[in-house]
């Protein structure tokens, strides 16, 4: 090897500017950045004009009605949302109603008491549970779930409270109540997972601050620690009803996919996600394709608006704590 | 400890040529200015070393002079640096290759995570576009080596994971890779600072042949390393608002032996804060 | 005052009832995963043969049959999603982390959230109306382009997260060598970063393999032994589907055996992403 060292300054070095491909590889790798941001927009602009232009037909044909019409006739060309909603807000409900308390419950479990060695193999059991396609779930809802819904949980609960309309009428095993505890199972890791992450993020001296003053330690958790991570338990929860929302394939298995409206839990039911999964590959004329794309539309802003609101009241507990989200 | 402080090495090279000027220089990050107005001279082939206690901008004023403060999250910069007689923050000027000619060295150890030791010195040379060719880039690592006393060391492992060396061997080996893309100028943000005594003593020893060929400006907190590497010495101070400036500059010997301002008198005397 | 020094009885109940109800809770969530597996294993287990990953599906009665169209077309949907979806989203994570300052950064970031909630069924509908009605016939390519769009979010979301997570003092060795900034970007940055952001990458295309609903109307599912992206697939997930709501014993069956299938795949990839930053997490 040479030892010769050459003097730094005969490196033939420009003086002011990069060499011209030096200089273009940086701008196309600026316009690459750039590129992939914008393409990134455009397809969110893309989706929502897509499915307005697709819907345009049945917006124009029904308008607002739409939304309260509870009429959905493809024989006669007359589309209306309202069982869908129905029933996608009935089985999300209860989605969130269960999943809410189970899942804070286990996330205060894991965060404030369980010993490691607990904690994080349950952890790491809920968030796989995350991971389980929701067409398996929906196997084991129409297959396990629903029938042993139908045959024991359902008449018990029909024999002490059936004088309760939601509680009436005829036990199918799949339907509303169905529905709505398969969805719960599904959502229950969100909320755990991230009220979890919320909790461990309070603080330690607000803890210590309520120990101190003679509090238990349930005391501490019920009265100091879940209520200064409220905003973003409640973001948690919001994030997770977005998922119930959503969610197509296990209601689809397990919901009835019938479009009416009966005040029984127990009632077949259908949701919007299931009435597109079911009908759009056969949907005959084109004002029926429309109403099935708008109801994908009405899904969309649903979910848009309340996923927004979750990350802003999650984005609002981190920033009060001073912390990036 | 004084008489060793008098021992500073006061022999001024005898080539007076200024390779870096900077001229009127402050630095502000955000809406807090953190030095004001900072007029130094470098001299080709010396050692400046800029000293001051904690805070009173060294490491602002440094990272100035290869334009890279400005890369920081709403950082700011005026005032001029000559390179050679260009002012590097010329509009026509790319920093980009501003900073080839003024390498960088950090206080912390700073290897690429991801690449070899070989790599690491080559990264330069590779990826500013200087060479690619094989046998030229081992040219090159290893005198880059060799001048930052690192060869001996690692000749026969160039090709492990650079971050398998020592907290002193990472410090020499982004010495080698500052010094393996040529630069004109050396800044050397207290090089020392996460060292034992004994890798501090190495890194000093390299320093003195250094100066044979760059012009070198360090930052230090260390009194005596001051002193025994450097031929002309800045002091700085931060004012009441913590906002810094060069309060003395001269010949290293005289800095330790007469200081004209007692301000850096009571620095050198230990009498400060 | 304070007579007696222990806790009184009613503070202590309600303290012991609470972390009791707590920990059941849990011990149910965690619980069902283990009810959920055990039961796919023991219905799918038997239904799992080299016929049945390597064969056609055979008409009702014929016996036999299995799903090995499905396997192979997930895999080619979802290689051609993560193709599209890489380049993009680590793109994308690579503008928030080096230029993402301000307002419009940040509403990037709130758009990549609330995409990653947008419903499944909703980004088929779109999928659709892009790719397969101009073209009118069913595609491979749509059910990717849908699943690439699925997969954005989590791949903006970790690539930030991965390059933001390089210490700036590696940013800054790159910086004062003179590398340009795609340089830096591409040699220094984008390789300290990559454990995180292939960890993603898994954890998307474990979300993906398992996702069923946009397939009904892009991919829509085939008969055949189909490698050509343009024209309709099969995939395992809609196979499941179809054979859960018919009404056939033997296709319940062949359900099960393709759920344990699938659950297998997303698990394994869920498992690998996270020892990856399990092993990433500890070296650093
Ligand atoms: N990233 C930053 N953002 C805002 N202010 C900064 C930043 N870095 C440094 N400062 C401020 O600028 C002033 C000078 O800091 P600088 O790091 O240059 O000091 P220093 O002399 O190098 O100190 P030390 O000897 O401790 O390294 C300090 O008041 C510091 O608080
Ligand atoms: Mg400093």
């Amino acid at each position: 090897m040479s030892l010769e060292l050459d003097s730094p300054r005969t490196v033939e070095v420009s003086q002011r500017g990069l060499t011209a491909r030096q200089a273009i590889a940086d701008r196309v790798f600026r316009i690459g950045l750039v590129a992939a941001t914008l393409t990134f927009v455009i397809l969110i602009a893309g989706l929502f004009a897509e499915l307005v232009h697709g819907s345009w037909e049945s917006l124009v044909a029904f308008g607002p009605k739409f939304l309260w019409s509870s009429e959905w006739n493809p024989v006669t060309n007359h589309f209306g949302a309202l069982p869908f909603i129905y029933g996608t807000v009935v089985s999300s409900a209860i989605a969130i109603l269960v999943a809410g308390v189970v899942g804070i419950a286990a996330a205060v479990f894991l965060a404030e008491f369980a010993p490691p060695a607990v904690a994080r193999p349950i952890s790491f059991f809920i968030e796989l549970l995350a991971a389980v396609p929701s067409v398996v779930f929906g196997l084991w809802g129409l297959f396990v779930l629903a029938p042993f819904l139908g045959s024991t949980v359902d008449p018990f609960i029909q024999r002490y409270l059936g004088f309760l309309p939601m509680f009436s009428g005829g036990i199918y095993g799949i339907g509303l109540l169905t529905a709505g505890l398969l969805l719960a199972l599904m959502i229950v890791p969100t909320v755990a997972a991230i009220a979890r992450d919320l909790i461990q993020a309070v603080p330690n001296e607000l803890r210590e601050a309520s120990i101190s003053l003679g509090a238990t330690r349930w005391e501490t958790v019920v009265h100091v620690v879940l209520p200064s991570a409220r905003a973003g338990i409640v973001g948690a929860c919001v994030l997770a009803l977005g998922r119930a929302l959503g969610e197509t394939i296990a209601a689809t298995m397990v919901i009835g996919n019938r479009p009416a409206i009966s005040a029984s839990l127990f009632a077949p039911s259908y949701t919007l996600s299931s009435v597109i999964a079911n009908e759009f590959t056969e949907a005959t004329s084109s004002l029926y394709l429309s109403a099935l794309l708008e109801l994908g539309l009405i899904l969309f802003v649903i979910s848009f608006i309340v996923n927004g609101c979750a990350r802003i009241l999650m984005w609002s507990m981190l920033r009060s704590q001073g912390r990036r989200p | 400890m004084q008489p060793a402080v008098v021992a500073a090495k006061d022999t001024v090279p005898d080539l007076v040529e200024i390779a870096l000027s900077a001229q009127a220089v402050s630095a502000w990050y955000g809406s807090k200015l953190a030095i004001r107005d900072i007029n130094l001279d470098f001299i080709r082939n010396s050692i400046t070393a800029l000293m001051g206690p904690s805070g009173c901008g060294k490491t602002t004023f440094l990272r100035c002079l290869n334009r890279i403060h400005e890369s920081a999250l709403d950082a700011r910069t005026a005032g001029k640096v000559l390179l050679a007689g260009t002012n590097i923050y010329d509009a026509d000027v790319n920093p980009v290759v501003t900073r080839r000619r003024i390498g960088m060295v950090f206080q912390r150890p700073n290897p690429f995570p991801t690449m070899s030791i070989l790599e690491n010195v080559t990264s330069g040379p590779r990826y500013t576009g200087m060479t690619n060719e094989p046998r030229e880039l081992a040219d090159l690592a290893e005198e880059a080596l060799r001048r930052a006393a690192l060869f001996d060391e690692v000749k026969d492992k160039l090709r492990d994971p650079a971050l398998s060396l020592s907290g002193g061997q990472q410090q020499r080996l982004c010495i080698a890779r500052a010094l393996a893309v040529k630069p004109e100028v050396l800044l050397m943000d207290e090089p020392t600072s996460a060292l034992d005594p004994l890798s501090t003593l190495k890194i000093e020893e390299l320093m003195e042949h250094l100066a044979a060929d760059f012009t070198v400006v360090i930052v230090t907190h260390n009194l005596q390393q001051a002193a025994r590497v450097s031929h002309f010495t800045a002091f700085m101070l931060g004012d009441a608002d913590r906002v810094g400036s060069v309060v003395e500059f001269a010949p290293t010997g005289e800095i330790f032996t007469h200081p004209k301002d007692s301000r850096t008198e009571d620095y050198i005397t230990g009498r400060f804060g | 005052m304070i007579a007696d020094s222990r806790l009184a009885p009613r503070r202590r109940l309600g303290g012991t009832a609470g972390i009791l109800l707590t920990g059941f809770c849990s011990a149910l969530a965690a619980g069902l995963l283990i009810v959920i597996l055990g039961y796919v294993a023991i219905q799918g287990w038997g239904a799992i043969n080299p016929a049945f990953v390597t064969q056609l599906p055979h008409p009702v009665g014929v016996p036999d049959g299995g799903v090995g169209n499905g396997i192979v077309g997930t895999i080619i949907i979802v290689a051609i999603a993560a193709v599209i979806a890489v380049p993009i989203g680590v793109l994308t994570g690579l503008y928030l982390a080096v230029y993402g300052r301000g307002l419009s950064a940040e509403l990037i970031r709130f758009l990549a959230e609330v995409l990653s909630g947008v419903p499944s069924i909703a980004i088929g509908l779109f999928a659709y109306t892009i790719c397969v009605k101009p073209f009118a016939h069913f595609s491979a390519f749509s059910a990717s382009f849908a699943f690439a769009v699925l997969m954005l979010p989590l791949m903006i979301r970790t690539s930030e997260e991965a390059i933001r997570g390089v210490p700036t003092s590696i940013r800054e060795g790159a910086l004062a060598l003179g590398l340009p900034d795609y340089g830096g970007v591409v040699h220094v940055v984008l390789p300290a970063a990559r454990p995180l952001i292939v960890t993603g990458l898994l954890l998307a295309i474990a979300r993906v393999t398992g996702e069923t609903a946009p397939l009904l109307f892009t991919a829509f599912g085939s008969q055949f032994w189909e490698l050509n992206p343009a024209n309709p697939m099969a995939v395992l997930a809609l196979q499941i589907f179809t054979y859960a709501i018919s009404p056939y014993d033997d296709w319940h069956r062949q359900a099960w055996g393709g759920a344990l299938l699938l659950i297998l795949a997303v698990l394994v990839l869920n498992v690998g992403a996270r020892l990856a930053l399990g092993r990433h997490g500890k070296k650093s």
